[in-house]
């Protein structure tokens, strides 16, 4: 078999299993939903991710450690995981082939020619890389992990769980029972788009410019013990290998070790046998690290060191903390999650009620496509009952907490439950507060108990044209002075007439002169001719105890004041944080 | 700069040929699609009405209080007394069970259907011949998780039933003739009208808006969209939708009563043993008896009085001479 098909089928093999894992973290109770399949395993066996937690974290969180064989895979083999793992890698690779398949030698040279900016990729590494680092508390900031803006596995996993996976859905996939919605999926999935289409002017562009795991594995693969080598003799300098070299590396000049992805296609397009894999070096020289300038690694990683600091001036994960950014329930303390999260949309893809979501700007700019809570997308808001997101979290920025701690429950009794946020009624909005309409839909949603909302009962007179006045009484039933009443409108089991002195009965039915009540009047109560009658609707006004209200939003989703909802939870009272509590 | 040649004949007419053509296609274009009008208001048409009716008048209107612990027994035993389940399903009937399943909470809350009823009610359905059992219901929280904490989902599947999730294509606009509310609202009709019988199994809970959620409130779950705007008259609503559906058979299950926080409850705390078990074909007649046992009477339930005089039943319950019988 020749070595690039042993190659492609990797590859493909890799991609599958992505595309099976993102498809995987589901929840239910199907075989093809998570069960125990490895969903974080790619994202895990990403060094970045490992090596990135570990500078902000000072610790290397459960199945990270694969990362592990990642690098010992690259210190003895080369960058295998860009050429044969790497999913995203796979991708890139195979838009390039497309873009470049029908060009004639000369343009495929043109196309995969080294460039000096392939050292942007390692400015990027070392800038991010910087920026993570936990300094001392005196510096007022932690690490502020920004990987996985553009670290590939995030970017890939965040990519096809927000986008392509919503896509494929509507397209009849079938994996969503309703269609699932993502904020802001129109950048993510231009970013993804933008990455993809590069490709079809220079291959692998992502790859080579950009992507600071391959600048990672570029610097670990300088230790290689194998190395892609020209040989002494044979080669006649045709250059056919350079045409589908995927890391634009120059194998048959001077070759740039760090550069180089393992797709080996030198090795298969070589017709003299030239090109080879050895632990020599080979015999036109090698390039072990890249041509980086001293200014540019200075630039990137004091600006990276500064980036957490100079970003956190602006007091959103301090003083200045935005009330809409609702986290999931489990996540840390602001500033330890954001040392943590790498942006994967794990979270967003588990979550069964599709109300986590892709921040914008509500964490500040650090805070971009972190989790974030909406209540106003999805099938119901955050099911108190559930604690998958945290489960899932590669990295632990959301906790993965027991159903015990989140409900409050046995061990935890003490602590009560988790709580994400409070609900605060907003009275000019919310319909018995300002429009005397019933409603309490909230109330009745309220998932907690005792609930969390409750309701006080007020009498408002309705607004009718002209004030009533008793005519008499028939059968048990009220005759009004005037053809007064909207036929029917009062029947609903809301309203009441307010009698003289004060008794107040419920109106069963009605027409425009005469009121049928909750049971007939005896005589005796019987309001005398020309008193005043008025009629007062029932409402049941909400309240939300502070001491009870987890924030699930649930109230919020139900809502039926549709555009800004007239119940809204925002971050006051989360457990997360001890500054953000309310009440005593 | 030397003049421009001179275009010969063959160059202008084949010229003018392409530019004739590209006119012609894009009048055509302009006429096909021309709207001198533009877009007008949406149609005020109201959609047909289409639920079919499921009750057996040859049933008769009967009903039976059963009393007991355990589900297991009293459902045959209430059956039994009603002349056996076969009175109601024959063989080769589609039913369809309309499950209360409106919370993700677990069966022990008694905020849902009890799981032991629908497995229970699925195996008698299917030993009496019927062709196939569903189990339907709209939650309020995420449907998948409903189905799956409640257990109703595993025990419907258990016993031989297909779960239906409500699926958004499976809704379609329904008008209720003469109706206040339900006009032109999408309803889960797939499922009901794939169904030959169908059978309402609702738990007994108290709710704050209405007063009790019981067989009426449950055809609720029937409904879909943005159904919380009817809470402004949620008595009206509850006596439409029993007009609008006339059931096989209903059971509602008080063997645990939620008496506090309803709907949701959260808490066994909010559970009062009642150890009733209702079965019956008159829905109104069972829902005032259910009434009861929350400690309230049909009268303090206006939903009641209004579905009667709608014609969906009758409230005075003991006209039916209810059975009575313990296990």
């Amino acid at each position: 078999m020749r070595i690039v098909t042993a190659r492609r089928a990797s590859q493909v093999f890799f991609v599958v299993a992505f595309l099976w894992f993102c498809t995987a973290a589901t929840l239910g109770e199907r075989p093809w939903q998570l069960r125990g399949w490895p969903v974080n395993w790619l994202l895990e066996l990403d060094p970045l991710v490992g090596i990135a937690t570990l500078l902000s974290t000072r610790t290397l969180y459960a199945g990270l450690f694969w990362g592990l064989a990642t690098v010992a895979l690259t210190l003895l083999l080369g960058r295998v995981f860009c050429g044969w793992i790497c999913p995203f890698g796979a991708m890139h690779q195979f838009i390039g082939w497309l873009g470049r398949r029908s060009r004639k030698l000369p343009a495929q040279l043109e196309m995969n020619r080294f460039r000096p900016a392939q050292a942007v990729k390692y400015y990027v590494l070392i800038f991010f890389l910087a920026a993570c680092v936990l300094l001392p508390r005196e510096w007022m900031s932690s690490g502020s992990l920004q990987i996985g803006l553009l670290d590939p596995l995030p970017l890939a996993h965040r990519s096809v769980n927000l986008i392509l996976l919503p896509l494929a859905d509507r397209a009849g996939l079938g994996l969503a029972p309703l269609p699932r919605f993502y904020e802001g999926a129109g950048l993510i999935g231009g970013v993804f788009l933008c990455a993809l289409f590069l490709n079809l002017w220079i291959p692998r562009f992502y790859c080579r410019f950009i992507c600071p795991l391959g600048a990672l594995l570029g610097v670990l693969s300088r230790w290689a013990l194998w190395r892609v080598a020209r040989t002494e003799e044979g080669c006649t300098d045709c250059r056919r290998c350079e045409r589908s070299c995927e890391g634009a590396c120059a194998p048959t000049a001077k070759i740039r070790i760090s550069e180089c992805v393992m797709c080996l296609n030198c090795l298969d397009e070589c017709r003299h046998d030239a090109i080879t894999y050895r632990t020599q070096p080979s015999a036109a020289g090698e390039a072990l690290l890249p041509d980086l300038s001293r200014r540019g690694f200075v630039v990137s990683a004091v600006s990276g060191l500064l980036a957490a600091p100079v970003l956190r001036l602006d007091g959103t994960s301090g003083p200045n903390w935005y009330a809409g950014l609702i986290r999931p329930p489990g996540a840390l303390a602001e500033e330890d999650f954001l040392a943590r999260c790498i942006k994967c949309g794990q979270c967003m893809r588990v979550c069964p009620t599709n109300v986590i979501h892709p921040a914008g700007l509500e964490g500040g700019i650090e805070g971009v496509w972190t989790p974030k809570l909406n209540f106003r997308v999805g099938t119901s808001g955050c099911q108190h009952t559930c604690i998958a997101c945290g489960h899932l979290c590669p990295t632990a920025a959301i906790r993965p907490v027991s159903l015990d701690e989140r409900l409050g429950r046995s061990g935890f009794a003490g602590r009560g439950p988790l709580r994400i946020g409070t609900a605060f009624v907003d009275r000019g909005r919310c319909l018995p507060w300002a429009m005397d309409k019933p409603c309490i839909v909230c109330q009745e949603n309220c998932p907690v108990s005792p609930k969390a909302i409750f309701t006080r009962e007020v009498f408002n007179p309705v607004r009718t044209s002209v004030a009533l006045t008793v005519k008499g009484t028939d059968r048990g039933r009220l005759l009004l002075a005037a053809d007064a009443l909207e036929g029917g409108r009062f029947g609903t089991g809301d309203y009441h007439a307010l009698l003289p002195g004060g008794r107040r009965l419920r109106i069963a039915a009605h027409t425009a002169a005469e009121l049928e009540l909750e049971r007939p009047l005896a005589a005796a109560e019987a309001p005398p001719p020309g008193s005043p009658v008025s009629v007062q609707v029932r409402l049941q006004q909400p309240y939300v105890d502070p001491k009870l209200c987890i924030g699930c939003g649930v109230c919020e989703h139900e809502c039926p004041v549709l555009g800004r909802r007239a119940i809204r939870v925002t971050a006051e009272n989360e457990s997360r944080s001890e500054r953000h509590r309310m009440v005593l | 700069m030397a003049p421009d040649p001179l275009l010969n004949r063959r160059e202008f007419m084949g010229r003018a040929a392409r530019a004739g053509a590209a006119l012609l296609a894009a009048g055509g274009i302009a006429f096909l699609t021309h709207d001198p009008s533009g877009p007008q208001p949406a149609s005020e048409e109201l959609a047909a009405s289409g639920l079919p009716d499921f009750s057996l008048p040859e049933a008769g209107r009967k009903m039976c209080i059963a009393r007991g612990a355990d589900r297991l027994r009293t459902l045959p035993l209430a059956l039994q007394a009603l002349g056996g389940i076969e009175t109601f399903i024959r063989k080769g009937d589609r039913v369809l069970i309309k499950v209360n399943a409106a919370f993700a909470s677990p069966p022990l809350l008694s905020a849902t259907t009890h799981p032991e009823l629908v497995s229970e009610l699925t195996r008698l359905c299917l030993k009496a011949g019927a062709a196939a059992v569903h189990v339907a219901d709209n939650p309020i929280n995420d449907p998948a998780s409903c189905f799956a904490l409640t257990g109703i989902g595993q025990a419907a599947r258990s016993a031989g039933a297909e779960v239906v999730l409500p699926e958004e294509r499976f809704f379609h606009p329904l008008t209720l003739p003469d109706a206040h509310l339900i006009k032109n609202w999408p309803v889960l009709l797939d499922p009901l009208v794939r169904a030959t019988k169908l059978i309402g199994l609702a738990p007994l809970k108290d709710h704050h808006r209405s007063g009790a959620s019981m067989v009426m409130k449950n055809w609720y779950g029937l409904l879909g969209g943005r159904r919380n705007i009817f809470h402004q008259d949620i008595q009206t609503i509850i006596a439409e939708l029993a007009r609008m559906v006339k059931p096989t058979l209903v059971v509602l299950d008080g063997t645990t009563t939620m008496v506090s926080n309803g709907p949701t409850g959260g808490s066994l705390a909010d559970l009062k043993d009642t150890r009733t078990l209702i079965l019956g074909t008159d829905q109104v007649a069972v829902d005032a008896y259910g009434a009861t046992l929350l400690g309230k009477t049909a009268a303090d339930l206006p939903f009641i009085a209004k579905a009667e005089a709608l014609g969906a039943g009758s409230a005075d319950y003991r006209a039916l001479s209810p059975i009575e019988v313990s296990a």
